[in-house]
């Protein structure tokens, strides 16, 4: 072992395994291990129903026991893919041992966390069952085995510690064998259908519990599937299939609602059609924070600045005026009036820089708050209500059909917040659209360039102002836009909802997080981002007291560990993980780099 | 590349029209005078040296030309409009610059360095860039043809694709002489191209300025590497301490023991004699 780490990496691209088994050995029990788990899901693991989802029950599995289930079945599948099964071995394209690994790790960590989140919650480790136990140790004996399976992946030079307990990094690809192209399509669409399914299962998590298994699981499971190439080469086919790919996803998204039956559809489709408000919105700020590369922090301001505009537009009583327009019309003015006051606080923030940038935006952000918060009639001229806010916003009626009630089709029924759902997909996807489409322009270009080195692109012939001011402008329309959708989801709204931070979203240091998180200057990081923040704090609620705590835990750890973001963007991977990916490339020296003379 | 020879006898200075014309130029810092009344001209397919010991303020005259400072006094016209004091209006009027150290977007790939360059001569805005129109599509093709274009100029064609910072030094340089290309210049203003270049990569780029002067672009060049200069200049300027010192030809620029004093120091009694000398201002050789 201490040999193998005094050579370099590439030399050492498979060390010996962490644990000393002969192969076949390690294969056996790791499959045992596996096989045994995914059957323990059908033992009942604890004498008590008070559990939430019932594990009492043997014969089938109930709500942890699935994702045990689940665990247990794909690190089986991934040894089979090692083993070289046929039909198999295209799924890892980056070897599948490491993979195993991780899915072994995976599956053992929700299977204890069940265990001891019973023990915990029930007083003790008698309320274990037999069932629980096996579970619990067939779990570990899969780890166990996995460890012992050759390794596959690339080790740093370091502790030994760490190369004993680090499944390596992902190897180069092996080359992607040719699919015919109906099978890509099939990939696709399957690929869809599956992230369909995780988000679904996922939102409609009804206890703490099972959401943070679940997310245990798929934490893991996603980091494997990154590992085994399997990313990677969907993106490459994705890329192919664009189009099908971007329309498929909205087409999936479409279909959520219908997904959710039962008593807690509404809750849930309330929960999407949120996450949608927040995940549009920080597709805005990404254009602000991600391209141009302007720290705003009071960006919340402008997704109020359109809440506001529309439901002063709505005829929702006790508003200053007391008109109402048509949706197209009151969606549309609230978009402009954002823009509009994204130019009247950029025209004068912009003009510093960096830090400064922040704080002054920061500080507009809490001025747009306490503004509101004093046109009551007393401090100022009643426009907004005040504290109080504008209530009972009247819910849409587009073309004669009412988004406030129950629509059915054919054996689907979706309600009130389904129905706001699908109105939001349609203004995401105008918004993922304008984002994609202007990045990826002359005005783009000359965002990231503005980023990357303002001096230089002044010496371009870039307007750095003007192009900062439209960036600034084009985030807050777009922010805006989500605003007036917003403002019709929850009937009403008051001016506390737009903080710097609190410990609901949207308030602005959530939403750049969200943007950070999930992956500056791509489309899906902050959609992904988002979905994830604001599913965490719904669903955790128990650790309402402590989620700020844990917001800034979680911005340390991902800064540490994975600058980029989960959905990195290919330049800024590289940027962070240079001395990692590029080996003989070189910069200019370090003294030629000194200031100019 | 063009296969242009380093003889300066042959491109005897073409008489041209005055490109740049920059006069009196003052820049002040506080009390510090960086820049003392300099004046130089630049005709049409010149290329003109600007030569100084450290510190004597060729940068920042360049800055002064390319909008980045704002000159205290003198005035800069390019082709006899006065220059406005925006470096992206400089551009924009048919100046283009490179930086003394490298300031290229690093995380953007070298096709799209060379697409920034081309931002001025372009004009499609944020609407035709969400709808995609058809005069969006082919302004966007053209461009990308323009740009391949100026890469391979450069030789850098087969590295559109990858990222900027991972170029190695001297093709970094070449991608920053691509992306000034890029916005069409009349002038080009070099700022020490060859500094830490080896002797064949500063060969290459003597080659690369005179393929660019071919072009028909004037060219105006800070350079410490004094064979480079002599090589390639048809005139050169001496800036020491702010002041032009002496201007002319490879020879009279040579020839002059205030510019070899300038670099290499005077006894202690022909101090003051040069001193004198400066005072008593430059000689104005326009040819």
């Amino acid at each position: 072992m201490t040999d193998t780490l005094q050579i370099r990496p590439e030399a050492a691209a498979a060390p010996k395994p962490a644990i000393p088994l002969p192969t076949a050995a390690a294969r056996a029990v790791t499959a045992a291990g596996a096989v045994l788990t995914a059957a323990s899901a059908f033992l009942s693991w604890t004498y008590s129903s008070q559990f939430p989802g019932d594990l009492t029950v043997t014969g089938y599995p109930g709500g942890l026991q699935w994702i045990t289930f689940t665990g247990g079945l794909l690190t089986l599948l991934y040894l089979l893919v090692g083993y070289g099964a046929p039909g198999l071995r295209g799924l890892a394209p980056g070897g599948a041992e490491g993979t195993t690994v991780i899915l072994a790790v995976g599956a053992a960590a929700t299977t204890w966390f069940t265990l001891i989140a019973i023990s915990v919650e029930l007083g003790g480790l008698a309320n274990l069952t037999t069932g629980g136990w096996v579970a619990g140790v067939a779990s570990l004996l899969a780890v166990a085995g996995a460890l012992g399976l050759p390794r596959d992946g690339q080790h740093p030079q370091g502790n030994r510690l760490g190369v004993l307990l680090y499944p390596g990094k992902r190897p180069e690809l092996r080359p992607a064998e040719p699919m015919p192209a109906v099978l890509e399509v099939g990939v696709v669409l399957l690929t869809l259908a599956a992230a369909l399914g995780v988000f679904a299962y996922g939102v409609d998590t009804s206890y703490a519990e099972l959401f943070a298994g679940f997310l245990i699981l798929t934490g893991f499971a996603a980091w494997a599937l990154n590992r085994s190439g399997d990313f990677a080469r969907l993106g490459e086919i994705m890329q192919r299939h664009r189009v099908l790919a971007s329309v498929g996803a909205f087409v999936a998204a479409g279909l959520f609602p219908f997904t959710q039956t039962g008593g807690s559809a509404e809750a849930n489709a309330n929960l999407g059609v949120s996450i949608l408000i927040f995940a549009a919105t920080a597709l805005g700020l990404n254009i602000v924070v991600g391209l141009a590369g302007l720290l705003d922090l009071g960006y919340v301001a402008f997704l109020g600045v359109g809440a506001y505009t529309a439901a002063l537009v709505s005829g929702a009583a006790g508003t200053a005026f007391n008109v109402q327009f048509p949706f197209w019309a009151a969606a549309l003015l609230g978009a402009v009036v954002s823009g509009i006051f994204g130019v009247l606080l950029g025209a004068p923030t912009l003009r510093v820089r960096g830090d400064y940038l922040a704080i002054v935006t920061l500080g507009f952000g809490e001025i747009f708050r306490i503004v509101v918060q004093n046109l009551d009639g007393t401090s100022g001229p009643n426009v907004t209500n005040g504290a109080i806010g504008i209530s009972n916003v009247p819910d849409l009626n587009i073309l004669g059909f009412d988004f406030g009630s129950a629509h059915s089709f054919g054996p689907f029924s979706i309600g009130r917040f389904a129905n706001y759902f699908e109105l939001m997909l349609l203004f995401t996807a105008i918004i993922v659209l304008v984002f994609s489409r202007s990045a990826n322009s002359r005005i783009g270009r000359a965002w990231v360039a503005i980023r990357e080195d303002e001096t230089a692109a002044t010496a371009m012939g870039i307007n750095g102002f003007r192009f900062k001011l439209l960036a600034f402008a084009l985030g807050a329309t777009l922010a805006g836009l989500a605003g007036t959708v917003f403002v019709h989801v929850n009937y009403s709204i008051v001016p506390d909802t737009f903080q710097f931070a609190g410990p609901t979203p949207p308030n602005s240091a959530f939403l750049l997080a969200a943007v950070v998180i999930g992956g500056m200057g791509t489309v899906s990081g902050p959609l992904v981002g988002a979905s994830l923040f604001f599913l965490l704090q719904a669903k955790l609620s128990f650790l309402h007291d402590y989620q700020l705590l844990l917001f800034g835990l979680t911005l340390i750890l991902f800064m540490r560990f994975r600058p980029e973001g989960i959905i990195p963007n290919r330049r800024r991977q590289l940027e962070f993980h240079e001395s990692q990916t590029e080996g003989g490339q070189e910069g200019p020296t370090p003294e030629l780099r000194t200031a100019e003379a | 590349m063009t296969d242009t020879t380093t003889a300066t006898v042959d491109n005897a200075p073409a008489p041209g029209t005055p490109l740049l014309q920059a006069s009196n130029v003052v820049m002040r810092f506080g009390g510090l005078t960086a820049v003392n009344d300099v004046s130089l001209t630049v005709n049409t397919g010149e290329i003109i040296g600007l030569i100084g010991p450290n510190g004597a303020g060729k940068t920042t005259f360049f800055n002064c030309l390319t909008g980045l400072y704002v000159p205290t006094e003198g005035t800069v016209t390019y082709k006899g409009a006065t220059l406005p004091p925006k470096p992206h209006k400089v551009t924009q009027a048919g100046m283009a610059r490179t930086f003394q150290n490298i300031r290229l977007f690093h995380n953007m790939t070298v096709l799209e360095n060379v697409l920034v360059g081309r931002h001025t001569r372009t004009k499609e805005g944020l609407l035709s860039a969400i709808l995609r129109g058809p005069g969006y599509r082919r302004e966007e093709a053209e461009s990308r043809a323009k740009a391949m274009e100026y890469l391979d100029f450069v030789g850098l064609a087969d590295k559109a694709g990858s990222l900027a910072r991972n170029l190695p030094y001297g093709e970094q340089r070449k991608l920053e002489v691509a992306r000034a290309l890029a916005s069409e210049p009349g002038l080009l203003l070099l700022d020490e191209p060859t500094a830490g270049m080896n002797p064949q990569e500063t060969r290459a780029t003597e080659e690369l300025v005179f393929a660019v002067r071919d072009r028909g672009i004037a060219v105006l060049v800070i350079e410490h590497d004094m064979r480079f200069i002599f090589n390639l200049c048809d005139r050169v300027a001496v800036l020491v301490q702010g002041r032009k010192l002496v201007e002319g030809d490879a020879a009279t620029v040579q020839g002059d023991e205030r510019v070899v004093a300038a670099y290499l120091g005077t006894p202690y009694e022909a101090d003051a004699d040069s001193t004198t000398a400066d005072d008593s201002t430059t000689p104005e050789e326009n040819q």
